[in-house]
């Protein structure tokens, strides 16, 4: 094994759990002993000796500049997904009431317009390693989005299976790329076991089951490209959401192995995670005091982050408790809203889960768990042109008028003093 | 009572190579004595020490989750179909 990973930094898979060893194939769970999550163990020497600063900054404007953290042999699959703005909140910072707010929006990310590009330039890159044509994938939309985008790119059979409720943006962003589409009749959680007994019979590389460990690691440039982006810096509290809560630990994960590196100078960073209340598991379990995870049936506007036996809940959890932030949910109403308090004060246009995690920011700046002195940083992964149904009803109308200046004349007006009814009502 | 039980890969060692097995038992957890039985050390993978279910495994009886039930106490009767699948992440 140690052969054919000399060009790389990454040895093997251990268990989470147990710390049980495996070699780097196409498994996810601890099978000969606890049935824990598998994780990609590195050579940290090997990357401290690698990479610097500079090194990194040289590198494709892309996440394969940290591809020396990244579990791959040879080249990657490039798309040109990553290094997505990270913006200077100023306008929402104030509505808040935040001195030092940035966005880093993973809405505008390529090739499909959400954070899953990273995970699955990744996993397809390590699908592609270990032999696999026939790419898979159990998704909530955005997932199923990107392997069809990047299978497509990468010349891979590629077969998703989805909810059959998701919304029309999502399943035509997945059928436009020529897929096979299975939209199944149930939840994602439903979704997901038949494709683990799907994977266990069809030899098929699933980016989320069997390629967990390589796939899930993707993630971690969320936190990289905040870290050098914020000029070589941490930020003191991070506001993501939460659905399987994967993400999240390795936004975590990220921030740890710079530190490790000595890439970044350590210091305390406050992770706080957002859900919406209809599919709220990691929220309750956080609020209850409980360190496991009672699944629930989602309800919510949200799909994306729609989960509702999330496997990386209690870790989730862990982190939040460690590092003193907070997990909380917001209604369906409060997500609409901050759907549209992004787009007004900073030109965001997020979809439903960055709606969530913008309510849930507010939430915590009103309840005082965020500090107005901290440096925040709240993660927008998906784009809202792609869950407009969401909000079609909730956002104004255009006025309708004749190519003559009289009309316009008299719709001016009244917009003026409809603007007017608006702010005198917020003031 | 016989019920059919979906065995996941990692466990298949265990039966054989089989992904499906037919056992006799009246509970999840008669269920999960009843397979050690027929196939010696299968337990020790499913439960912990204290003989409860590992929390990165879901088990589901007729395609609903245990927890959604009576756990591990769920009672079993004849023709039912008991899945064994571990956890994974996703969205």
């Amino acid at each position: 094994m140690t052969a054919t990973l000399s060009r790389s930094t990454f040895i093997g898979l251990r268990c989470k759990e147990c710390g049980h060893a495996y070699p780097a194939g196409a498994r996810h769970v601890c099978e000969d002993v606890c049935f824990g999550p598998l994780e990609v163990v590195y050579d940290y020497d090997a990357i401290r000796s690698r990479v610097s600063r500079a090194t990194i900054e040289a590198g494709p404007i892309s996440i394969w500049r940290y591809r020396d953290f990244l579990p791959i042999e040879g080249d990657p699959i490039d798309v040109g997904t990553g290094f997505t703005p990270l913006l200077k909140a100023n306008r929402l910072a104030q509505r808040l009431g935040l001195k030092s707010l940035y966005i880093k929006n993973d809405g505008v990310n390529m090739p499909t317009l959400s954070f899953k590009d990273r995970v699955v330039s990744v996993a397809l890159t390590r699908a592609r390693e270990l032999g696999f044509t026939t790419v898979s994938c159990a998704s909530t939309g955005n997932l199923a989005n990107s392997t069809a985008a990047i299978a497509a790119y990468a010349g891979l059979e590629c077969c998703v299976f989805i909810p059959s409720d998701l919304e029309l943006g999502k399943v035509l962003g997945t059928l436009v790329y020529n897929p096979t589409l299975m939209a199944v009749k149930g939840n994602y959680d439903q979704v997901n076991r038949l494709c683990s007994e799907v994977a266990n019979t069809y030899g098929w590389g699933f980016v989320n089951i069997n390629l967990r460990p390589y796939y899930s690691e993707g993630s971690k440039t969320l936190g990289y490209e905040v870290i050098e982006q914020l000029g070589w810096q941490l930020p003191d509290h991070i506001v993501a959401p939460l659905a399987s809560g994967s993400l999240f630990t390795k936004i975590r994960k990220g921030f740890d192995e710079f530190i490790k590196v000595g890439l970044v100078e350590e210091k305390p960073v406050r992770f706080s995670g957002a859900q919406a209340e209809g599919c709220s598991p990691i929220a309750q379990a956080f609020a209850e005091g409980r360190d496991f995870i009672k699944p629930v049936k989602p309800n919510t506007i949200a799909k994306s982050i729609a989960i509702g036996n999330p496997a990386d809940g209690p870790y989730a959890i862990d982190i939040a408790r460690r590092t003193g932030g907070s997990i909380a949910a917001v209604t369906d109403a409060e997500i609409i809203d901050g759907i549209k308090l992004l787009a007004e004060t900073e030109g965001v246009f997020t979809e439903t889960a960055g709606g969530t995690t913008i309510a849930v920011l507010k939430k915590l700046v009103q309840q005082g768990k965020i500090d107005p002195e901290e440096t925040t940083v709240a993660y927008i992964t998906g784009n809202g042109l792609k869950t407009t149904e969401a909000i079609a009803a909730s956002i104004g109308e255009p006025f309708l008028i004749e190519a003559q200046l009289d009309s316009f004349n008299a719709a001016w007006k009244r917009s003026q003093s409809q603007q007017q009814a608006t702010s005198g009502h917020v003031a | 009572m016989a019920v059919q039980v979906l065995i996941p890969t990692p466990l298949q060692k265990f039966t054989n190579d089989q992904a499906s097995v037919s056992v006799d038992a009246s509970s999840v957890d008669a269920l999960l004595q009843a397979l050690d039985v027929c196939f010696p050390g299968i337990l020790g993978r499913l439960c912990d020490e204290n003989g409860k279910l590992r929390r990165f495994l879901n088990v589901y009886v007729n395609s609903e989750d245990i927890r959604f039930l009576d756990n591990q106490t769920t009672a079993l009767t004849d023709g039912d179909e008991v899945s064994i699948v571990p956890a994974v992440a996703g969205g």
